[in-house]
């Protein structure tokens, strides 16, 4: 009888993942309840409104945008630490700092830039290089300053990540795991406090009032904020593009792939090391710049405030995949933005770290984890 | 190396405790810390530098007791049982939360304060300890099993979100079965703290005798310029010293017997533990228990001594200061553990902050002002003095470089620290003694082992 | 090195050493799958493994293995490369749950339960790769074996009143520690960090270790690899030693002539089933195995 058969089986599996069911159960009640939230319908049970309400669909749009904002920035962020942590085999925890630094020093480079083109002013190169005066910078406004900035700090990050491996974590290359992270810790701080003892603590301004574009006549954002999104949808491309259709992206997946292999043939080539940190620092320091452009000012200890974030992201992608990162980056910024809907936005951070572990403890595997993907 | 039969029992009983070695190993450090403090004051401040030491005495003393317990209980979780715990923070904050909530008034006398339930502060403590210890077996239960890396993301993204929720403001206040009390959200509470409580009675009562006392001999502390809040504060220093003891003396009996015995094994290799028929989930999970608990009351103590807590105190900072105190210490070494707490909170988190204080103070004037820009362009021409006031005024900031530069020096160099190299042995007696021999064959006993008795 | 016992068939407490018994033995292999399943299992089988069974992903690593393991005996497990032996040890000791089939020990179905309630029931495994606990000392690997230790509840241990309890303990397992050690030959090293020993010191430490959880059953696996003549008979005479004092042992071993030599029984595994079981000169004769290990390397 198959009603049955099916109905049995479906007990049994209710019984063996409980867990998985009220997960299940979960999202479609909350979908449901989003979808009647846009129709602005409500649906009542003995007086009690149960689902529904209303949310006008712009406020839902702006909601959805932010969180692909966050998510675009986090998930380009998160390739880097994905990479480090499945081909180094640690949980870099001065990933974060390693933003901040490219974005403080991408930042520094555009202000310097818009100094020597007199777009500043009467201003003293010290206070220029300190980020202390804000010159009119915006992506519309001066999108020749933005994209040097942008090229910078992904340089910048790029150089400091080989020169933090050489110091600090070639000499560990046959530690354990544990080891390294330790010495990452280390690193963030040293890394987070410099930036401090340089930059002192407060908010730099680096943008102006940024201009808005308007797409499709009905979206309207900053222009910054429309930047961030192509900037970052096309490097994920270009990385994608990369993986697919490159010799040295078909080796990078070979290697992602095997782990098995990577573990017999032990410590990875320095070459590959060297890769890693490129790419990865390269992606994240552009990460950092963007959002310091589209949020319009950068903090010392911004990185270190994202990276559970970007651990969020990449550990729900699935560990050493680049797409896992990428998907995992968007869901949590578009998680923890819808979240907005249903708890107090300030607690939408504590739903994303729920997510977080919720991951690590069912499935730590992550989306794309143990799957033949890069 | 036979003792006398008079001497035993007297070393028996400190033997119990504290070697006579590592006693001394603890006081050589804290002492140094004192001299190196007061040298401070009396170099740069000799007009105040009675009062001015005792400043620093009493205020490195609290930090030292405080870092201390810390890092004993985190060396139960990671040092003995290898449980990679980077929420440190969180189980404090909820020790120290508790313990407001419990003794906050239950009719605050200014407005808008957060009530609570009132009670005396022994029920705060033991409140404090109590809740850490059961968000500690809440985090156990699934998450022990994971593998260290995971655990430490997760036992951080729990301390952000205990963080977090303390801050809402959709915790500030609730009303219960009648009873309302809270978090107070971002402007925290206030409540009744151990350090006026008890250093206050003590000192209040204490000190028309004391200064009787010494005025029968010829001393009058009235002289001496310290002000009544650093008596205060040294009362409250012996108070959390006499606490640390405490743990130490819980920890050693915790980790010196076979339960200690099974957590090194477990650290080391579970299966084999497994193997040996023991229950290692049961044992992590008491171990972590406790360990929170202790956090949590460490954290009452300190944190919460002036009677007033927020959520900003709880940031991840603390747990890893409180790793590295750990790993300049010795991981696995219980006096290891107090000596990297003395060690980092003496040295490396309170000297440099009073230097950045005192050294501008006898800098020229206004040679630490202006930005590093102007202070580097100032070293093109010949002038040091700027880039030398800069540099002081923002010591607390380099000192964090410092200690990142030394924690990675350390994982490189000497992971083992200080003393994490030594064995601890896990029995509750002498093991290298052959029951029934007189004398010691081959090496003697190690430093902590435990009584011997005939 | 022969044991005069090996050609007798299986031991027998009652039965005088040169009394041939194939009768018994015939007797149970002609018995059927379900008048097994359906008979309580005797006490004289301590351990009795039935039909089974593990995957992992798409390969089937034990397929269908049933055997059973005599009271004080020495059993041997031999197979070529890939047969599933080591497998099999973690089906039985709960390092893996069994797809299928079952386990029973001493007349109790232990299929897929915790290793560490597997070994509480007296069924104690040493491992292959030694594993010392390194950092401990000896006499601290030795301490920590034993089973019901007062000390290992947190509040005995701590309570000032409790711990002269644990101390009296502690006091008695150091005594049986160092008369084990003694045993073993390796009471001079009781001080030093397992790390510090030799492969060959290891696994005594290995075997003295299990021995302190004073088990009904050992299973040790691949106690031999890599270790010299003099300690292979030292550890060979321990071993022997202790079958004449009651242990049952099942040995998986790659060093076919040590089984043969020394084991009572020998039960071969061949792609993850059982291929043949008896006393050692049948499964030499046997065909099937000489087949198994011709298309392999030995």
């Amino acid at each position: 009888m198959g009603a049955t058969e099916t109905y049995s089986r479906g007990v049994r599996f209710a019984v063996e993942r409980p867990g998985t069911v009220i997960l299940a159960v979960a999202m479609a009640l909350l979908s449901l309840d989003l979808l009647m939230k846009l129709l602005g319908m409500e649906l009542f049970f003995l007086g009690v409104k149960l689902l529904g309400g209303s949310i006008g669909t712009d406020a839902f749009g702006t909601v959805l945008l932010d969180g692909l904002t966050v998510g675009v920035s986090v998930g380009l962020a998160g390739i880097g630490l994905s990479m480090t942590y499945s081909i180094l085999s640690f949980a870099n925890f001065a990933h974060g700092d390693t933003l901040t630094a490219g974005a403080f020093m991408g930042w520094v480079v555009a202000f310097g830039l818009a100094g020597l083109l007199g777009a500043t002013g009467d201003v003293t190169p010290g206070t220029l290089v300190l980020l202390e005066a804000t010159p009119e910078i915006g992506i519309i406004r001066t999108p020749l300053i933005v994209v040097v900035g942008m090229v910078a700090a992904g340089v910048a990050a790029v150089g400091l990540s080989l020169l933090l491996d050489r110091i600090v974590y070639r000499p560990l290359r046959s530690a354990d795991g544990i080891s390294l992270l330790i010495a990452s810790i280390g690193v963030a701080l040293a890394l987070r406090y410099l930036i401090a003892f340089v930059f002192q603590t407060s908010s730099k301004s680096v943008t102006s009032t940024p201009l808005q574009v308007t797409l499709l006549g009905q979206i309207s954002m900053s222009g910054n904020q429309f930047f961030l999104l192509v900037v970052g949808a096309g490097l994920m491309l270009g990385v994608h593009v990369l993986l697919q259709y490159t010799k040295l992206g078909k080796a990078m997946r070979a290697m992602a792939d095997n782990q098995d292999l990577a573990r017999v043939t032990g410590i990875p080539t320095e070459r590959i090391v060297r890769l890693t940190w490129i790419i990865g620092g390269g992606l994240t320091g552009v990460a950092g710049f963007l959002i310091g452009l589209e949020r319009g000012v950068v903090i010392f200890n911004f990185g270190w405030l994202l990276l559970l974030l970007i651990f969020a992201a990449v550990i729900l992608g699935g560990i050493g995949s680049i797409y896992g990162a990428m998907v995992g980056g968007i869901v949590v910024g578009v998680v923890q933005a819808m979240s907005q809907i249903w708890i107090p936005s300030e607690l939408t951070r504590a739903a994303a770290f729920v997510v977080l572990i919720v991951v690590l403890l069912v499935k730590p595997d992550g989306i794309f984890g143990g799957v033949t993907t890069a | 190396m036979s003792a006398t039969d008079s001497e035993r029992s007297v070393r028996g009983a400190l033997r119990e405790m504290v070697t006579d070695s590592d006693l001394r190993m603890i006081a050589v450090t804290i002492a140094a810390v004192y001299v190196l403090l007061v040298g401070v004051a009396f170099y740069f401040d000799p007009d105040q530098a009675v009062n001015l030491s005792a400043t620093y005495i009493q205020s490195v003393t609290i930090f030292i007791g405080g870092y201390a317990m810390l890092t004993l209980a985190l060396n139960l979780h990671w040092g003995y049982t290898g449980l990679f715990n980077i929420g440190v923070a969180g189980f404090m904050g909820v020790g120290v939360y508790a313990m407001a909530v419990l003794t906050a008034p239950v009719n605050p006398a200014t407005a808008g304060a957060t009530p609570g339930f009132g009670l005396p502060l022994w029920a705060g403590l033991i409140g404090a300890a109590a809740a850490a210890s059961v968000v500690g077996l809440l985090t156990a239960l699934p998450a022990l099993r994971l593998r260290a890396d995971y655990l430490a993301i997760v036992t951080v993204a729990l301390s952000e979100i205990i963080r977090l929720l303390l801050n809402s403001q959709a915790l500030s206040e609730v009303t219960v079965f009648g009873a309302t009390f809270g978090t107070g959200g971002a402007s925290g509470i206030n409540y009744a703290g151990p350090s006026p409580i008890i250093a206050g009675t003590l000192f209040d009562t204490l000190a028309g005798p004391v200064t009787g006392a010494l005025l029968a001999v010829g001393v009058d502390p009235r002289t001496w310029g310290i002000r009544p809040s650093n008596f205060e504060g040294m009362i409250y220093g012996v108070v959390l010293l006499v606490a640390t003891a405490g743990f130490y003396w819980l920890l050693f009996r915790t980790g010196n017997s076979p339960f200690g015995r099974v957590l090194k094994a477990i650290r080391e290799d579970e299966l084999v533990a497994r193997s040996l028929g023991k229950d290692t989930r049961m044992f992590k999970i008491k171990a972590f228990m406790v360990g929170c608990a202790l956090m949590g009351l460490a954290g009452a103590l300190w944190f919460g001594r002036g009677g007033f807590t927020s959520p900003t105190q709880f940031r991840p900072n603390i747990t890893f200061f409180v790793f590295i105190a750990l790993i300049i210490g010795g991981a696995g070494s219980n006096t290891g553990s107090v000596i990297g707490g003395a060690v980092f909170a003496g040295f490396l988190f309170y000297l440099p902050q009073q230097l950045g204080t005192v050294i501008p103070q006898a800098l020229p004037q206004g040679a630490g002002a202006g930005d590093i820009a102007a202070a580097v362009a100032a070293l093109g021409g010949g002038d040091v003095l700027p880039l030398v006031g800069y540099t002081v005024s923002n010591i607390s900031r380099l000192r964090f470089v410092a200690i990142g530069v030394i924690l990675v020096w350390l994982i490189q160099r000497r992971p083992d620290g200080l003393l994490g190299h030594r064995t601890e042995p896990a029995s509750s007696i002498d093991i290298n003694q052959r029951p029934g021999t007189g004398g010691t064959d081959g090496r003697p006993a190690a430093a902590d082992g435990g009584e011997e008795r005939e | 090195m022969s044991e005069p016992d090996s050609d007798a068939g299986p031991v027998e407490e009652n039965i005088p050493e040169d009394v041939d018994a194939p009768d018994i033995e015939e007797a149970e292999a002609q018995d059927s799958d379900v008048e097994e399943a359906a008979k309580h299992v005797p006490s004289s089988i301590p351990l009795r493994v039935r039909d089974l069974r593990k995957t992992f992903g798409g390969i089937t690593a034990v397929d269908s293995a049933s055997f059973e393991v005599e009271e004080g005996t020495i059993t041997g497990l031999i197979g070529p490369n890939g047969a599933g032996k080591s497998t099999t040890f973690n089906l039985i000791t709960g390092v893996y749950s069994p797809t299928s089939g079952s386990v029973t020990f001493q007349g109790q179905d232990i299929t897929g339960l915790q290793p560490e309630k597997i070994a509480n029931r007296g069924l104690v495994r040493t491992f292959q790769i030694a594993r010392e606990l390194e950092e401990m000392t000896v006499l601290e690997n030795m301490l920590l074996a034993p089973r019901g230790q007062r000390g290992e509840r947190l509040i005995t241990s701590v309570l000032p009143g409790l711990r002269s309890g644990v101390d009296d303990q502690e006091r008695e397992l150091l005594e049986r520690a160092w008369d084990t050690l003694e045993l073993f030959e390796i009471d001079h090293l009781a001080r030093e960090d397992a790390g510090g020993l030799s492969g060959g010191q290891r696994k005594l430490l290995e075997l003295a270790r299990a021995l302190m959880t004073e088990p009904e059953m050992l299973l040790l696996d691949e106690p031999f690899a890599g270790v010299n003549p003099t300690l292979e008979e030292k550890l060979l005479d321990r071993i022997h030693a202790l079958r004449e004092q009651g242990y049952t042992f099942l040995l998986v071993e790659h060093d076919i002539d040590l089984i043969m030599d020394n084991c009572e029984r020998v039960i071969v595994m061949h792609q993850g089933s059982v291929l043949a079981e008896g006393p050692p000169e049948e499964i030499r004769d046997n065909d099937e195995v000489i087949d198994a290990y011709l298309g392999e390397e030995i």
